[in-house]
């Protein structure tokens, strides 16, 4: 121990702390620091690349979601409007053969009711061309059994008669 | 799968590397073996190997790869030796030691090698012991540029170097190719295993500079000491005290109020055991960097040694067709031990110098005053 104390060789010493203390600050200017701003800088990209890799994974990913989603809600819409045509449709049918039926009925109606005013009008007119004829025999009758006066005071008797009778 | 095969590459010319350097370090051992063997005596090597493993140990004044003994030669590179003494500075070439041979004469002052440490001494070289044969001529402050200064030196401009390369990959582009591809999962391994799990997510990047720079320098250092340079810069306790002296500053500088609240009144215990408990936490903030200090010391220490022993097996041994393999291959064994042991050390270093930053800037939500945890 006093040997390596007495040896102990403090010129090496002194320029190893020189040395030491110098190289420590060239290698920090010229080669640490540069050396280590560049492993960061291409950690960082790298960790950069496959944190955007992974998020445009995961846009693709949303993408095709989204697409699908799509794609359900447009089959579903067209489902829809196949759905509403059939409905239209159908009301549209149903609604003209309503209105068909109606129109027949009212069509068959006016024809009842025309056909009624026709009969009416007709039987009127057998009643007047009846009438007209029942006087024109009446008046034939009339005119030969009155032909004498005793047969028409007979005549104006039997009718004084009845309206006493009334 | 290529980075695999890059650190497998890497890793076979560590081991090749490191088994032909430690040979390549001890010519002197080889050519004492085949003294011994021409002289048919046994020759006492043992003590040399010790010497020879304790003077690798040590810090040098020069740089050297190789060197015969016998002949006293010396092939490597002097380095610049900086005194300061009460006449002032004296710079000059470990050369004129002649490895300790000479006296070196600056500036009307004598300068002696001995043992590895500088003594200021006459101009015929004279040394004074006393009675434990302790030298004790007077030694001037030394401020030398030394083999391990030489060699953090050399490890800083490797660190600029790479670790700027590595930055300037990402100038224009988010990868970088070529070694940055090898460099690049370290930076991150420090960043995720040992700062942001120990200090936290929000605080960890104030603390990247020291931390990276300090688990590099040492591993690089570590990995240093395994090659055929021969050096031991990890191994030595003023390298390692400087590190955690580091530590240390780093940690109390960027307390929290809480972590000093912890040390000096300690929430949710009696107030006797308040005041006890001061000297024991304070002591235990200095325990944590002489912990660092001493771990990475030892452990790189007794690599050197161990590898350094192991090869020496052969030239201390009787039967060196029996003991030669045994040696190789323990060797090539513990070598590659000591290529995870330098990555390990540098590893833990880093990692509880983290832990203990990470314990000093914590943020405590709540405290109960009482004792009411079960």
């Amino acid at each position: 121990m006093e040997k390596l104390v007495n040896d102990f060789a403090y010129g090496l010493f002194f320029w190893q702390a020189l040395i030491l203390i110098v190289l420590i600050l060239l290698l920090r200017k010229y080669a640490w620091r540069p050396v280590l701003n560049s492993l960061d800088k291409r950690e960082q990209g790298i960790k950069d690349a496959l944190d955007s890799a992974e998020k445009a994974r995961l846009e693709m990913k949303n993408l095709q979601a989204n697409n699908e989603k799509m794609k359900k809600e447009a089959r579903e819409e067209r489902d829809e409007l196949l759905k509403e045509a059939r409905q239209i449709k159908e009301k549209m049918i149903a609604d003209a053969s309503g209105e068909a039926e109606e129109k027949a009925n009212a069509m068959i109606l006016k024809a009842q009711e025309s056909i009624r005013t026709e009969k009416q009008a007709a039987l009127s007119e057998i009643k007047a061309q009846v009438a007209s004829l029942s006087i024109e025999i009446a008046e034939k009758v009339v005119k030969k059994e009155l032909d004498n006066k005793e047969d028409q005071m007979r005549l104006v008797d039997n009718m004084l008669d009845d309206v006493k009778l009334n | 799968m290529q980075k695999e095969n890059i650190i497998k590459v890497l890793l076979f010319f560590a081991v090749a590397f490191n088994v032909l350097g430690v040979f390549a370090n001890n010519p002197q051992q080889h050519h004492e073996e085949g003294q011994a063997d021409q002289e048919s005596l046994r020759v006492d090597t043992k003590r040399e190997v010790k010497e020879y493993i304790s003077h690798h140990l040590q810090d040098s004044y020069d740089f050297t790869l190789y060197s015969d003994s016998e002949e006293g030669k010396h092939i490597g590179f002097p380095l610049p030796v900086i005194l300061i003494d009460d006449g002032g500075l004296r710079v000059f070439l470990s050369s004129e030691f002649h490895h300790g041979e000479k006296v070196a004469e600056v500036g009307g002052d004598y300068y002696k090698l001995y043992h590895g440490r500088i003594y200021k001494t006459n101009a015929a070289g004279d040394m004074t012991y006393d009675e434990e044969h302790h030298p004790t001529n007077e030694k001037p402050l030394d401020f030398s540029i030394t083999k391990n200064v030489f060699t953090i030196l050399l490890t800083s401009i490797l660190l600029l170097l790479l670790f700027g390369g590595l930055a300037r990959h990402y100038r224009d582009k988010h990868i970088p190719t070529g070694f940055g591809r090898v460099l690049e999962p370290l930076v991150i391994y420090v960043r995720d295993e040992i700062a942001i799990p120990n200090i936290g997510k929000a605080k960890y990047r104030r603390f990247m500079g020291f931390l990276l720079t300090v688990f590099f320098f040492v591993w690089i250092l570590n990995l240093l000491g395994m090659t055929p340079l021969g050096v031991n810069v990890t191994g030595n306790i003023a390298i390692t005290a400087c590190l955690a002296l580091f530590t240390y500053l780093v940690t109390q500088f960027s307390a929290t109020k809480d972590y000093w609240k912890h040390i000096f009144w300690m929430p949710g215990v009696p107030v006797i055991m308040k005041i006890i408990l001061i000297p024991i936490e304070l002591l235990g903030t200095l325990t944590k960097p002489f912990a660092l200090m001493v771990r990475l010391f030892a452990n790189i220490t007794a690599g050197h040694v161990v590898i350094m022993s192991l090869i020496a097996l052969i030239f201390v041994t009787d039967n060196i067709v029996l003991d030669g393999p045994i040696s190789v291959l323990l060797t090539l064994f513990i070598s590659v031990i000591e290529l995870l042991v330098a990555f390990l050390q540098a590893y833990i270093f880093t990692m509880l110098s983290a832990l203990f930053i990470g314990l000093a800037v914590e943020e405590h939500d709540h405290h109960p005053e009482t004792n009411d945890i079960v």
